[in-house]
């Protein structure tokens, strides 16, 4: 199906199934019930696991294809934002022109910091890329460009955001004062209830996930088109293809941009959903953030960094919000001393000490299944499926490939 | 490298999955709202706190939610009521809002405007807070103020004392009853007067956001209009944890005060740093070198110790304070918490209470009915004296203290004494001064 093989258009199908119907998955518990607490499937949430799977599966081109570790991608959402809202400013709130130029403006972005990065290799690259991106954020943090040119550029730590006195050039007053694409507001939003259970259907998350699911058959694409078998090889000896003679520096610098453009739409697409944007978005705990979940998803799968992305987002949105309050109602069935103990033990590992959850997580899944959530899967299926040596199966090798001495 | 080989099948699954895709948002553009957002329907009402309990920012944050939590207690008729008893407007009864039982839900900004509107929009969407209160650091508050108004819920703003936050960054749907820079400056002018002459020369360090930079500009303006002079102001991030480096400049600069426009974390750590270079035994132009800090906090003055002894600066309300309001409000958080409450716990306390008290007056949670409620809103016994919410900025107006560290504390709670009492005449403004022009509060939106 639309020119792919059998298995990816599996795979598509999966991506396509959970994007649609997010809204249902994330919300197993009834609204009133104590475990609604686990519930996900609200439109700010559910918008930021498109996004950043966006985000993911971009920074997955680069990584996981031709193994240059960037450290620096979070510059490029945090550019794709600037624009998008600059054009919310300057032409009104339909989110097209904004998405049009977040890609346009981090494309240019990255042709000029991967021309300079590309130059070198493993560490020294991954180190060039933190430096610019620290630099951009700097730039940003303290509107260094708008003190020069005397009017706010990326309005420092306060963030950029749109005013009524800003010129709007094709807003009317019949448009919606918010981001909207051709009429439709971002954050409309319909909840459907059956029985105790409620499930919000957001137009905003709709556009990310179509958004998504489109950048998705993208990747498959590239993953399995020439191009990309020349980034493989690129990953598993550099060197012996120069000697053959072969220029590789055009083709890195080609995904390089192309990684860098999909991190620009997704910012582009956090500032069409929040219209406002800051610095922190593009600080390089935030470039670790992606590197995190494409690690922890499984580089060079193609599933595995949408999987890393809603994992790590869930985390940071759902343990983060258990307070000592939430505790005490979970353990109130036990005695009172034993309840204050329990609380105790798990209060560092939620609210605030969400990180050490992910930590401790994190060590587990690259110690015990290096190849990522994917090849965690993989593991279970096996175990229930029948075994098939023949089992011509793409996840499970480049899972291998990433990792051979895992094996 | 294509595989053009359609089939029948393949065509049928292809248009399957192209036409659900294509159909939902359709499906979607029937809105099942009606009302306004998140208009309670069971027996209880969700208010959502919001507060910084990480960053520069987290002692403040986390002293806000003790007074949110106290407040919600008060209002659901558990405790003793607290300033409920001496607030001017008898609307509230002790039973909730509205008869529905006040919960609460809380999140982290972290001190950062992205996350703030992220715990926000969760609250909002995952939890139906009907109304936003908190926010240490003006960045903040005027983001979520922004995505308030977008969402059609109420923000009472906490600890924000930018001029733009009822300035150029006002919103309909958001109330301060927090002082700011402006007033700030306008009470500490005549005592900075007294103390320390009227020829000066100030060296700004500033926090390099909207709050610092506001507050700058009206320090800047009232000391320069009694005849001090501004050397020069320097911009720190506001991330910064050492600022040994901002600091070693100003001994050159030929100034004799060092006005730090910093906050939170921040101005312990740069108080300290200034103490350690030894600047307030330093004699320049042949006076005395004084460090200002325009705006105090207790908690500041508890994390800066012996540091802030002498310094001056000012506050929106104190725990000293005698009147019946304050009183009560102290007494109340002390036997809940064992410590005196700061002036940011005060601000959401006497917010929270002030949105309920609307709810009640307006008879509805509906956005624009508690906007009409509250502007132009007139009252009493919240511990400032008479306040008044103005309407056409959403600021509230009321006496300014001026504090000053007190030089042999004799607790630990015991760090300032309230030099003056400035009357409320002296620090107001007309809503289009130039400090805070720009802006307009827009419609009311109750969302969807």
């Amino acid at each position: 199906m639309l020119g792919l093989k059998k298995h990816d258009t599996q795979l598509l199908i999966i991506v396509i199934c959970l994007a649609l119907f997010a809204p249902f998955l994330l919300n197993p518990f009834p609204a009133d019930s104590a475990m609604a607490q686990f519930n996900a499937g609200y439109p700010d949430l559910m918008q930021r696991f498109a996004i950043f799977g966006i985000f993911a599966i971009g920074f997955n081109l680069l990584f996981g294809l031709t193994g240059y570790l960037s450290f620096g991608h979070a510059a490029f959402l945090g550019i794709g934002s600037y624009s998008a809202v600059w054009m919310f400013k300057l032409l009104g709130y339909n989110i097209i022109p904004g998405m049009i130029l977040s890609v346009i403006v981090s494309a240019f972005f990255a042709l000029l910091i991967g021309y300079i990065s590309l130059r070198r290799s493993g560490i020294y690259f991954s180190i060039l890329t933190l430096a610019f991106a620290q630099m951009l954020f700097a730039i940003a943090y303290s509107d260094l460009i708008g003190r020069f040119v005397g009017t706010p550029i990326t309005n420092g730590e306060t963030g950029l955001q749109v005013y009524n006195s800003d010129p709007q050039f094709f807003h009317s007053a019949a448009k919606p004062d918010i981001p909207h694409l051709f009429g439709q507001k971002m954050q409309s939003t319909y909840t459907l209830d059956v029985g105790a259970w409620s499930f919000d259907f957001n137009f905003g998350y709709y556009f990310c996930a179509l958004v998504l699911i489109g950048m998705f058959y993208l990747a498959i694409r590239i993953f399995r088109s020439p191009f990309g078998l020349m980034l493989r090889a690129v990953k598993s000896n550099q060197q012996r293809m120069n000697y053959t003679g072969l220029n590789t520096k055009p083709y890195t610098l080609a995904v390089f941009v192309i990684s860098g453009m999909y991190a620009g739409l997704a910012g582009g697409l956090m500032a069409s959903m929040d219209p406002l944007s800051g610095a922190e978005r593009m600080q390089w705990t935030a470039s670790g953030e992606v590197v995190l979940m494409t690690i922890l998803g499984g580089a060079g799968t193609l599933i595995g960094p949408v999987l890393g992305a809603g994992f790590i987002k869930y985390f940071e949105n759902i343990f983060a919000k258990i307070n000592d309050n939430v505790l005490h109602s979970w353990f109130s069935f036990l005695p009172d001393g034993i309840e204050n103990f329990m609380v105790t033990l798990v209060h560092p590992f939620v609210g605030k000490g969400w990180h050490l959850t992910l930590g401790l997580l994190f060590m587990m899944v690259v110690i015990f299944l290096p190849g990522g959530l994917v090849q965690g899967a993989e593991k279970i299926g096996a175990t229930f499926r029948r075994k098939d040596g023949k089992s011509d199966d793409a996840e499970a090798k480049a899972a291998k490939q990433r990792n051979p001495a895992a094996e | 490298m294509s595989f053009s080989n359609l089939t029948r099948r393949g065509l049928i699954k292809t248009s399957a999955v192209a036409g659900a895709g294509l159909a939902l948002p359709t499906y979607l553009r029937a809105d099942g709202h009606s009302g306004f957002t998140n208009a309670p329907t069971g027996s209880t009402v969700t208010l959502g706190f919001n507060v910084p309990q990480t960053g520069p920012y987290a002692e403040e944050g986390l002293d806000e939610l003790r007074a949110q939590e106290l407040a919600v207690q008060h209002l659901n008729g558990e405790g003793d009521g607290g300033m409920m008893n001496t607030f001017s407007s008898k609307a509230l009864k002790g039973n909730g809002i509205l008869g529905k039982k006040v919960e609460f839900v809380t999140g982290d900004t972290q001190t950062k405007s992205d996350a703030a509107r992220a715990s926000a929009k969760a609250m909002i969407e995952k939890d139906g807070a009907i109304m936003i209160n908190g926010g240490s650091s003006s960045g903040v508050a005027v983001a979520v103020q922004g995505l308030c108004q977008e969402a059609g819920v109420i923000f009472m703003a906490g600890l924000t004392h930018s001029n733009d936050t009822t300035g150029k960054d006002k919103k309909a749907n958001g109330f301060r009853h927090f002082f700011n820079g402006y007033m700030s400056a306008a009470a500490l002018a005549p005592v900075l007067k007294n103390a320390y002459g009227s020829d000066r020369r100030a060296y700004h360090l500033t926090a390099d956001y909207t709050w610092g930079w506001t507050q700058q500009e009206s320090i800047a303006a009232a000391t320069e209009a009694m005849g001090w002079e501004t050397v020069n102001n320097v911009l720190t991030p506001l991330a910064s944890t050492d600022f040994s480096s901002y600091i070693a400049p100003v001994l050159n600069s030929g100034a004799d005060v060092l006005v730090l426009n910093h906050y939170g974390g921040n101005m312990v750590n740069s108080l300290t740093n200034a103490i350690q270079f030894d600047l307030l035994n330093k004699e320049v132009n042949g006076k005395k070198f004084e460090i200002v800090v325009p705006l105090y906090s207790e908690l500041m003055a508890a994390g800066a110790g012996k540091n802030v002894q002498g310094v001056i600066g000012s506050m929106n309300w104190n725990w000293q304070l005698q009147d019946e309001g304050s009183k009560a409000f102290v007494k109340s958080f002390g036997e809940k918490y064992g410590r005196p409450p700061s002036n940011s716990a005060h601000t959401c306390y006497v917010q929270t209470l002030l949105y309920a008290d609307a709810c009640e007056r307006a008879g509805t949670f509906n956005p624009c009915g508690v906007v009409e409620a509250l502007e132009d809103f007139e009252f009493d016994g919240l511990g400032n004296g008479p306040v008044l919410y103005r309407g056409d900025d959403h600021q509230c107006f009321k006496d300014v203290l001026v504090m000053k560290g007190k030089e042999n504390p004799s607790n630990e709670y015991d760090t300032l004494e309230i030099v003056e009492v400035t009357p409320r005449a002296q620090v107001e403004y007309a809503p289009d001064h130039p400090m805070f022009a720009g802006g307009e509060l827009g419609k009311c939106n109750p969302g969807a």
